[in-house]
C-alpha cells in the first residue's frame, strides 16, 4: 500500500465510530469508485474546510458566519433554545421541532474539570437577551448532574431579565416501557403527572 | 408452620443452590452445593471459611463483605483473575450468575446473568445479600461514617435508587467544596450546586428515615427474649431547607474545606432499650446481640417489602454468644426463611443449629 493511501486510512481510522478495519473498507470503497464517491467527497470536504466557521451569534458550526439557522428569516426570533454542545443543537434541529434559534454554551459547568462560567458563552447569551426581542429561553441541558447544575446557574443569571425561562420535561420516553425504566425516571414521571387531555 | 409447609415456602426463597469458585482467595477451585436454610461452615483459623462467605457476598453490588480491592481476591499464584459462579434459585426458577475479574483488568468486575453481560445493579433485582462480620463488632464505638455506611446498605436493600441519589449528592458536594476552596467562588454556581445537594440530600434523608422507622416498628413488635432490644434513631439526617443552610454556611465550609451540614454527616444512633444507655456502653457480647437484632429485623423487613428473604452471611457469629443466645439465634434465623451462611472455628458451637454442615480445611470444602 502506498504511503498516501496509508495516510488516508489512518486519518479515517481516527474518526469516531470507525477504526482501522472500517477505515480500510471505506478507503477500498472510495478507491473503487473514484468518480462517483472519492471525487465528490474531496469536493465536499474542501468546501467545508474552506468555509468552516463558528457562528458569532449562537456558537453553531457552519460554513457561514452567521450560521444558516441565525440567518433563516422563517425562524421565530422570540424563542431561544440554550444547549451545551453543537451536537445537542444538531440533535434538536434534526427533528425541526423547535421553531426558534439556538445558543451553544460550549460545555457545562464542572468544578472538578475546571470549567467555570467564564469558559462558557454565558455573557454572550445575556447580551443576546439584553438586546431585546426574546420572550422565552428554553434551557435544554442534559439530565446529568453537571447539566442540571449548569441549567440552574444559567436560570439564575437570566432571572430578572424579563424573559420566561423554561426547562425540558423529564419522564416517560415516547414508546418507552415502564418495566425498563430506572426508578429515578419513573419517580420524575410520577411527580410530573398531568390531567389526561 | 409444619415441615411440609416450610419446605414449600423455602423453595421460593432466593438462595444459592451451587457455588463454584476459581482462583478465588485460598481456593484454586471449589464446588459447593447448598440448600435453603442454615449452612454452617467450620474449620480452623485461616482455612478459608470467610472466603466462602465473601464469594457469596459478591452476588450483590460492591466490593463484598471485606470491602477490599478486587485485585486482593484473586488467588496468589493463580492466573491473576478470579471467578465466582453461582446457580441461584430465585422467583420463577434458577438463574446462573457469574462474576469475577480478568488478569488484564484486575480492578474491573464483570457480571453475567444467564450468560449475558449485565450491570451490577441488576443483581438487586434477583436477590439481596446482608452480612455481619467481626469487623463490625465495634460498629457502635466507631466514627459515625461506619454506622452511616451500615445504614445505607440496609436502605439500599429496600430502596435501590438510594445508590444513585448518593452518587449525585456526593458529586455535587465535591464540586461545591472545590469551588469554595478556590478563588472567588461564583455565588450563582454555588447556588446551583446547593440546589442539587438539597434535592438529592432530601431523597437520601427520606429513604433513611423511612427505613429506620420501619425497622423500629418491627423491633418494637419483637419480644425482647434473649436478645437486647435496640432503639434506633437518626442524628443529623435532617435535609429540610438544606439549600438555605448550605448557602448560609459557605464561609464556615470554605474554612473547614468540607460541607459541615447535610445528610452526609448523619449517624445511626442505637440505644440499648432495657438499659436505657447508648449501645457503645454495652459489653462486646451485648453490642453483637444488638447488631444481630437489627439484622434479623431487617431480614424480616426486606422479606415483607420485596417478597424475597435476603441471604444472610454471618461471619464468626457464635463468638461472644452464650449457649442460650446461640440456640435462640439459630431458631430466629430459621424463622426468617433466609438462606443463612455462618462460620465458626468449633463445630460444637453450632450443635443446636440444624441445616447443612460444611467443613473447610486448607482451601478444600467437604460435607
Amino acid at each position: 500500500m502506498s504511503s498516501e493511501i496509508d495516510a488516508l486510512t489512518q486519518a479515517l481510522a481516527r474518526l469516531p465510530g470507525l477504526g482501522p478495519r472500517s477505515a480500510r473498507r471505506a478507503v477500498l470503497h472510495l478507491l473503487k469508485r473514484r468518480e462517483t464517491a472519492l471525487v465528490p467527497l474531496v469536493a465536499a470536504l474542501q468546501a467545508v474546510a474552506a468555509g468552516l466557521a463558528t457562528c458569532e451569534i449562537c456558537g453553531n458550526v457552519d460554513t457561514r458566519n452567521p450560521c444558516g439557522i441565525c440567518t433563516d428569516p422563517r425562524r421565530d426570533v422570540s424563542t431561544l433554545c440554550v444547549v451545551e454542545e453543537v451536537a445537542d443543537l444538531w440533535a434538536l434541529d434534526r427533528s425541526r421541532l423547535f421553531p426558534g434559534r439556538y445558543h451553544v454554551l460550549g460545555g457545562r459547568l464542572s468544578a472538578l474539570d475546571g470549567v467555570g462560567p467564564d469558559k462558557l458563552s454565558i455573557d454572550a447569551l445575556l447580551g443576546r437577551v439584553a438586546e431585546g426581542g426574546i420572550d422565552e429561553v428554553v434551557l435544554a441541558m442534559n439530565a446529568t448532574l453537571e447539566g442540571q447544575t449548569t441549567m440552574h446557574y444559567v436560570a439564575d443569571r437570566l432571572a430578572g431579565q424579563g424573559v420566561q425561562v423554561m426547562q425540558l420535561a423529564h419522564g416517560m420516553p415516547v414508546g418507552g416501557e415502564m418495566d425498563y425504566l430506572d426508578e429515578g425516571t419513573l419517580a420524575q414521571a410520577l411527580r410530573a403527572r398531568r390531567p389526561v387531555t | 408452620m409444619d415441615g411440609r409447609h416450610r419446605a414449600a415456602y423455602q423453595r421460593d426463597v432466593p438462595h444459592v443452590a451451587r457455588l463454584t469458585l476459581t482462583d478465588f482467595r485460598s481456593y484454586a477451585t471449589a464446588d459447593v452445593v447448598a440448600e435453603p436454610g442454615l449452612i454452617t461452615v467450620t474449620g480452623d483459623n485461616g482455612q478459608g471459611k470467610t472466603n466462602l462467605l465473601e464469594a457469596v457476598s459478591l452476588l450483590s453490588p460492591g466490593r463484598g463483605l471485606r470491602g477490599v480491592a478486587l485485585s486482593e481476591m484473586a488467588r496468589e499464584g493463580g492466573a491473576g483473575g478470579f471467578a465466582v459462579a453461582a446457580a441461584v434459585e430465585a422467583e420463577g426458577g434458577a438463574i446462573e450468575v457469574g462474576t469475577g475479574t480478568a488478569a488484564a483488568t484486575p480492578e474491573r468486575r464483570v457480571l453475567r446473568i444467564n450468560g449475558a453481560a449485565a450491570p451490577m445493579t441488576r443483581l438487586g433485582e434477583w436477590l439481596s445479600v446482608l452480612w455481619l462480620t467481626p469487623a463490625m463488632d465495634r460498629l457502635f464505638a466507631e466514627p459515625a461514617s461506619a454506622r452511616r455506611r451500615f445504614l445505607d446498605r440496609l436502605v439500599l436493600a429496600l430502596v435501590p435508587g438510594h445508590a444513585r441519589e448518593t452518587v449525585r449528592y456526593d458529586a455535587a458536594m465535591r464540586a461545591r467544596t472545590r469551588l469554595l476552596t478556590g478563588d472567588a467562588p461564583d455565588p450563582a454556581w454555588l447556588s446551583a450546586l446547593e440546589l442539587a445537594m438539597a434535592e438529592h440530600g432530601e431523597a437520601i434523608a427520606r429513604a433513611r428515615a423511612e427505613t429506620v422507622a420501619a425497622l423500629g416498628d418491627i423491633l418494637a413488635a419483637t419480644p425482647a427474649g434473649p436478645f437486647a432490644q435496640p432503639l434506633l434513631a437518626l442524628a443529623g439526617n435532617d435535609a429540610a431547607d438544606l439549600g438555605t443552610l448550605l448557602a448560609r454556611s459557605r464561609a464556615a465550609d470554605a474554612a473547614a474545606g468540607r460541607a459541615l451540614t447535610g445528610p452526609h454527616r448523619a449517624d445511626l444512633v442505637v440505644r440499648h432499650a432495657a438499659k436505657a444507655e447508648p449501645a457503645s456502653r454495652g459489653s462486646t457480647g451485648e453490642q453483637k446481640a444488638l447488631l444481630i437484632a437489627i439484622i434479623l429485623a431487617h431480614a424480616r423487613l426486606v422479606a415483607a417489602r420485596t417478597g424475597r428473604a435476603p441471604i444472610l452471611l454471618l461471619d464468626e457469629i457464635a463468638a461472644h454468644l452464650d449457649a442460650a443466645r446461640r440456640a435462640a439465634l439459630f431458631e430466629r434465623l430459621a424463622e426468617t426463611g433466609s438462606q443463612v451462611w455462618m462460620t465458626g472455628t468449633d463445630a460444637a458451637l453450632f450443635a443446636s443449629a440444624g441445616g447443612r454442615r460444611l467443613r473447610v480445611e486448607s482451601g478444600v470444602v467437604t460435607g
